[in-house]
């Protein structure tokens, strides 16, 4: 018998904690334009190698290289740009909200505005997404009603889900919005359901899932791999990795040994790992995305590698687990700088126009919020009737004795 | 004797443990280095290290399935769910496995282990933040139910849980993390501090699983319940005037029945009040037993005090919520009614 050594458990921790210095060493940035870009029709077999590269287009100079980069309309760039910056201005917005107490809860996706704009303005209207709690980016850059947004956070009169919702948790099926879950990967395999629907159904519409670094852990993440495995439905698997989730590192959801990208290779899904930071790579590897979907081509996974600047919600407090300075020392920046930048230096923007915006974002999200508190604010005006509204199609009648019973 | 939070309770019941018996693990969401997002493990992987206590990846079918698999090898796991709401995930876990292990492997294996969650609502959670799920674990046979109301039953109570060689699902009502709760929102916020029962002992001690705790004395009518709603239930006789006598069940499943019934003998009249959905709720059990024992005792119909049979509405909390004031109405007309 062979002597062994007794075995040790293996904990996983960060580079650094607070205190040290932010360490992205490990981190391998290549050079924009460096990735090949294969036809979208190419055996998944010979695109393994995209799960572990990281595709990225802008480059230090703010120009768009390689195969990648593509053309994109002019006007599409600077409506991403301006819906990146309403988001943020909503973002602070809102949180200024929670702090004067009219809100009991938010939640930010700064740094990630590309992630959700970008992919959205390549889908086509009927196309689902099934989003989790930060890509508000979607319905802001469909230009859905702010103060509907707004009333939502506050649960007031004009609340579209009637106060029943924790904030932030919209629903917007016009704008191919599913209802968001408190349940964190619940829905991934809702988005591949949905395109098994509309392959059934001989639809052209597809699915777009969303689910973050840290919750791939859960069961439900590779149940929706495995069913779009077997019935290769018209669905964009997106893995958003801003490398936390609350306050693990993304080495406890398993990714410090392999990409997130590369769960997909084992089910023979097409798998591209992506600079989310970067607008250009973002809209352009979603197109790619989206048209093997439109084309029955099948499913893809996205891992866009990008970083929370923000806390993880109004109830977190990121200094705990983080260094402060660990989001200035991202090497993959910020999202609306880099394509500031790219649009500057084409002629297409400046700084004074991006002030003005700017000035102009921060106006309309207040103004709008004035409105919005016109209706109530912390849950004032919800009405007590809708408590029962809704959990079924028809009331039964046990729900309507505990209706009269509340006098309402 | 220290004052304590019953999240410092929390806590040092697992610090005590773990410091006691080397087979004692906790594990669970963001439990590690931060301490958990309500601070019940703060400290603790400090003291005894990562392969102690450590974080989980976000998968509770795996903490609690991981926890089986350690449990059946002879550890005690002690598990966080990060909320009470997040528990489902786990369900065949716990109701195929963990339940059943003793049973299906004729004690070859078991699952000693504790599965610790945030329950009850009162904070804004909206419906995945404030759920009480206890009927679920009450009907599932092998499983040891408990929700604690105070600081030293929390601790007491924990103790037992993570030395039973059962499975115990414990779950703690975070709306009496920092302070006991009367069900009135728009006063200020009560803390542990000064609370007799905010005194806990630094060092071992056990509550016995099983045994429910007498909150008040009197002669008309029982008021059972547990969890937040022991200090609502204290709010409304304060505010009504009537003379009940409160009862705390403390653990759910084994139920104390005898304490229940002795009192309902007494009383002649009896409320049951639980946060969680009254159809096929832990009252229906209670009131089924109650009547099983006291029938020719009762002067009056059981009645049921809950949340509505809807999922928790965010905005109207407070019209979900049992508050003092639907208590206080029950409870007189319990008193009116006759028999
Ligand atoms: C099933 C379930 N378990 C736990 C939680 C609590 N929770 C909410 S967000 C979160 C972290 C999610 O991290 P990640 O998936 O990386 O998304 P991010 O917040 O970084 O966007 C946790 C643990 C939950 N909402 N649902
Ligand atoms: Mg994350």
């Amino acid at each position: 018998m062979p002597e062994y050594s007794p075995l040790t458990f293996r904990v996983p921790e960060p580079p650094v904690r607070p205190g040290g210095e932010p360490d992205f060493s490990k981190f391998d940035v290549p050079k924009a334009g460096t990735v090949r870009r294969p036809e979208v029709d190419s055996d998944p077999d010979d695109m393994k190698d995209l799960a572990t590269s990281l595709i990225r287009v802008l480059n230090r100079n703010a120009e768009a290289v390689g195969p990648w980069a593509g053309d994109i309309d002019t006007d599409l760039l600077l409506h991403g740009l301006r819906s990146m910056m309403r988001t943020r201005s909503f973002d602070e917005r809102m949180m200024t909200l929670q702090r004067q107490g009219k809100t009991s809860f938010y939640m930010k996706c700064t740094g990630e505005e590309a992630i959700a704009v970008g992919q959205q303005l390549a889908l086509l209207p009927g196309d689902m997404n099934f989003p989790t709690y930060r890509q508000q980016g979607l319905l802001i850059c469909q230009d859905y009603p702010i103060v509907d947004m707004i009333c939502q956070i506050l649960s007031n009169e004009r609340d579209p889900l009637h106060g029943r919702q924790l904030p932030v948790l919209y629903s917007a099926r016009e704008y191919g919005f599913f209802t968001i879950s408190g349940n964190l990967g619940t829905q991934y395999i809702h988005a591949v359901g949905w395109a098994m629907a509309s392959a059934i159904k001989g639809d052209t519409k597809i699915a777009t899932g969303w689910i973050g670094d840290g919750s791939t852990a859960e069961n439900d993440f590779h149940a929706a791999l495995v069913n779009a495995s077997v019935y290769q439905p018209p669905v964009v698997l997106n893995i958003v990795n801003n490398q936390w989730a609350i306050s693990s590192y993304q080495g406890i959801a398993g990714g410090d040994l392999a990409t997130f990208a590369e769960r997909a290779l084992g089910y023979g899904i097409p798998s591209l790992r992506v600079d989310g930071n970067d607008f250009i790579a973002v809209h352009q590897v979603s197109k790619w995305a989206i048209e093997r979907a439109r084309r029955n081509l099948g499913p893809t996974l996205i891992e866009w590698v990008t970083y929370r600047v923000a806390p993880h919600s109004t109830s977190d407090d990121p200094s705990k687990y983080r260094p402060r300075e660990e989001s200035a020392a991202w090497p993959l920046g910020d999202p609306i700088l880099r394509l500031k930048n790219h649009l500057i230096q084409r002629g297409l923007w400046s700084e004074e126009r991006h002030k003005q915006a700017e000035a102009e974002f921060d106006e309309e999200m207040r103004l709008t919020a004035k409105e919005a508190e016109r209706y109530g604010v912390m849950g004032e005006g919800a009405s007590d009737r809708d408590i029962f509204e809704d959990v079924y199609k028809d009331m039964p009648p046990h729900l309507s004795k505990q209706r009269q019973e509340l006098g309402v | 004797m220290a004052q304590m939070s019953m999240i410092e309770a929390i806590r040092s019941a697992m610090d005590v443990m773990l410091g006691r018996d080397e087979n004692v693990v906790v594990f669970g969401e963001d439990v590690g280095y931060f301490g958990g997002v309500f601070r019940c493990t703060a400290g603790l992987q400090e003291k005894y290290g990562p392969t102690r206590v450590f974080d989980s990846p976000i998968n509770e079918s795996g903490i609690v399935g991981a926890g089986i698999g350690m449990a059946a090898y002879g550890l005690r796991p002690c598990v966080e769910v990060q909320f009470a709401d997040y528990i489902y995930p786990a369900y065949d876990q716990i109701v195929s496995e963990a339940a059943r292990l003793r049973y299906r492997s004729a004690g070859q294996f078991t699952a000693s282990m504790t599965i610790r969650s945030p329950c009850g609502g009162g904070i804004f959670g909206g419906q995945t933040h404030s759920q009480s799920p206890e009927a679920l674990f009450t009907h599932v046979s092998g499983l040891k139910t408990i929700v604690p109301s105070t600081p030293y039953d929390a601790k007491g109570l924990l103790i037992s849980a993570i030395e039973d060689d059962d499975p115990v699902v414990f779950l703690e009502p975070k709306r009496l993390y920092n302070g006991p709760f009367d069900g009135h929102p728009d006063r200020p916020a009560q803390s542990w501090a000064g609370h007799p029962q905010g005194d806990v002992p630094e060092d071992h001690y056990t509550v016995p699983i099983g045994k429910a705790r007498l909150v008040r004395d009197g002669f008309d009518a029982t008021i059972v319940t547990y969890g937040t709603m022991c200090f609502v239930a204290e709010a409304a006789v304060s505010e009504t005037g009537i003379d009940a006598e409160i009862i705390d069940l403390r653990t759910l499943l084994p139920l104390d029945i005898d304490t229940i019934a002795n009192s309902v003998r007494k009383t002649g009249r009896c409320m049951i009040l639980h946060e969680a959905t009254r159809t096929s709720g832990f009252g229906a059990e209670l009131s089924a037993q109650i009547q099983e024992e006291c029938f020719y005792n009762l002067e009056a119909p059981i009645v049921r005090v809950t949340g509505w049979d809807t999922p928790y509405p965010h905005a109207q909390e407070w019209q979900y919520f049992p508050g003092p004031e639907r208590v206080g109405r029950e409870l007189t007309n319990l008193m009116e009614a006759a028999s």
